[in-house]
């Protein structure tokens, strides 16, 4: 059985007993990827040189050190800058950045001795569902290589289901965390607008940009957003709110439990197998004694128009910053402003274009109160809505997705049709509340992602109620993927 | 009817500091008008009085001590310049000279 399976806490336990060696880990990391990754293509860059280095000083001071990450290895999706290691946010425009600086949660990262294998795919500037607006590669989905692994933490998503590391850290502005997990059958989490530093992580829509863990189990999870959460000097926008030991709320109980199910999430547009999963899901939770009521978040519909006019519209400033004057790639050119076109038009792709383009026209003069006014007074409304489900309830439950993975190039073409699979996921954000995607199960040989949506700062109910089904439902999900000489 | 025209998008190109050529000009007016139209929809609310939402949190000011603190060496903030001359970022012509 690979190491990976057995989890943060039995593989720390077994390095402090001295049962395998940190460096052992990233053996196995590093194997893995020379076996899959040719095939599910999740890293960007490889950092194994300094990785293994990492790994043999752990070995060799010899002692057990009880930090949170002790010798684990984790994947960083390319969006977080790493000092001295290539971060490109899967963008022709940044493919020789070499950051100044360690994001806050790298450091942390760094500082619980966790070993960083590598820079993962992502779709361009994390704008995409699917990890095809990569300037790279497209990454597959480890289920079934004809499919996407979601996005825009494809690649986070894919190299945790696929092995390639114990797990790893994504960023989830509508849904770019909980997608992919739901996708490739893994454990995500989007904490609390606030609750996670956002200082190193290149801003997309920086009211709505959130970092968070992908992992292989509930409690792993809970073991990696307590290594990197907390408020930071850096980020004024992060919460001054005290961090709590998240895996003391792993206790499986959950008897009382207020489950709001909003039937919004369950109707018109969702597929019929992914439904199935769900009700089977939430029968699972009151037979653990949780007690589920249908509810109406009755804004939902128009999340998906705010979100696009309001992320496009912070995009469209906070991507101004790439001129090809400070860093990134510059196109010859006679004069600046023909300079800052040139480096801009060859630098970035269509959808983050497209993003720009939108997002300029909603804030131009003229059209700023139609569009982004109107949309923030819209977000109101739909903060509103949650506020009131979780007044009474616990949690709000549902899909993740409308359907498991598609298959790579079926949403390419009209970006509403893409842009309609983040309808569940793209709420939350806009709330600023957190909300964990686990898997429930697999739809025609596909995972499927049950979510569960909690009050600012509720991640440990979170944690609680995803454990207690985790642990009952008992859905290991691996997927079969082989390396080329096992074809 | 469309909502947005070829000389719009050719204006909010400019302002964006993109450049596109006639075909791609073409692709973009559809699918802006296509999202623009869809965002339309958001209309169908009635949203007078209702406060903006520009963050989920509240927020105020964080200040720090006025007191100098250690900044990035000179050759380190322009490791990633594409262009530089006499320890500055170089940028091609801003204005004819006369």
């Amino acid at each position: 059985m690979p190491l990976f399976e057995e989890g943060l806490v039995h593989l720390k336990e077994k390095i402090h007993n001295k049962e395998i060696k940190a460096s052992d880990l990233i053996d196995e990391a590093y194997a893995r990827i020379n076996e899959v990754d040719g095939k599910v293509k999740a890293f960007l860059t490889l950092n194994e040189e300094k990785a293994r280095e990492d790994a043999r000083l752990i070995d060799e001071s010899g002692r057990a050190e009880d930090t949170l990450l002790f010798g684990m290895p984790i994947g960083i999706k390319d969006n977080l800058v790493t000092k001295n290691l290539r971060t490109t946010c899967a963008s022709h425009i940044l493919e020789n950045f070499d950051p100044l600086y360690d994001a806050t949660v790298i450091d942390k990262v760094r500082t619980q001795k966790g070993i960083i294998i590598g820079k993962l795919n992502m779709d361009e500037f994390a704008m995409g569902s699917s990890t095809e607006n990569s300037g790279f590669a497209a990454t597959k989905n480890p289920w079934d290589l004809e499919r996407v692994p979601g996005g825009s933490s494809g690649g986070s998503a894919a190299a945790v289901a696929a092995g390639e590391v114990l797990f790893a850290l994504g960023s989830d502005t509508g849904g770019s965390i909980r997608q992919p997990s739901a996708f490739c059958g893994v454990v995500g989490m989007k904490p609390t607008y606030g609750r996670v530093s956002r200082y190193g992580l290149v801003a997309f829509a920086s009211s709505l940009d959130q970092v968070g863990p992908i992992t292989r189990s509930v409690a792993d999870n809970a073991y990696l957003l307590e290594a990197i959460a907390g408020v930071d000097r850096y980020d004024s926008t992060s919460a001054d709110v005290a961090v709590p030991h998240y895996s003391k709320a792993l206790t499986g109980e959950i008897k009382g439990l207020r489950v709001a199910v909003p039937k919004e999430y369950l109707g018109e547009g969702i597929d019929e197998s992914v439904k199935d999963r769900i009700k089977a899901a939430l029968r699972q939770l009151e037979n653990l004694g949780a007690v589920c009521e249908e509810v109406s978040l009755p804004h939902s519909k128009y999340a998906l128009p705010a979100y696009y006019i309001i992320a496009s519209s912070e995009a469209s400033a906070n991507l101004a910053r790439f001129d090809g004057v400070r860093y990134g790639v510059r196109a010859d050119s006679k004069d600046l402003i023909e300079m800052y076109k040139k480096s801009r038009s060859e630098g970035f792709g269509d959808e983050v274009k497209r993003r720009i383009m939108l997002g300029t026209f909603a804030l131009s003069s003229g059209y700023y109160d139609a569009y982004y006014k109107k949309a923030q007074k819209v977000r109101t409304l739909i903060k509103r809505d949650f506020e009131k489900v979780l007044e009474n309830h616990d949690i709000i439950v549902g899909p993740t997705t409308p359907t498991p993975a598609f298959k790579i190039g079926e949403k390419l073409d009209d970006p509403l049709t893409m842009y309609a699979n983040d309808l569940l996921t793209i709420p939350v954000n806009l709330a600023g509340v957190p909300a964990i995607s686990l898997p429930c199960g697999l739809a025609n040989g596909l995972p499927v992602g049950l979510q569960m949506i909690a009050r600012p700062f509720g991640e440990e109910t979170l944690y609680r109620a995803a454990y207690a089904y985790e642990q009952a439902a008992r859905f290991h999900l691996t997927p079969a993927i082989k390396g080329a000489s096992e074809k | 009817m469309s909502r947005i025209t070829e000389d719009q998008v050719k204006y909010v190109a400019h302002l964006a500091r993109l450049s596109f050529d006639e075909e791609e000009i073409k692709t973009f007016t559809t699918q802006l008008d296509d999202i623009i139209g869809f965002a339309e929809q958001l209309n169908e609310l009635d949203t007078e009085g209702i406060e903006p939402t520009t963050h989920v949190l509240d927020m105020y000011n964080v200040m720090r001590d006025d007191v100098v603190e250690p900044s990035l060496p000179r050759e380190e903030a322009l490791k990633n310049a594409p262009d530089q001359e006499d320890g500055q970022f170089k940028v091609p012509l801003i204005m004819e000279a006369d």
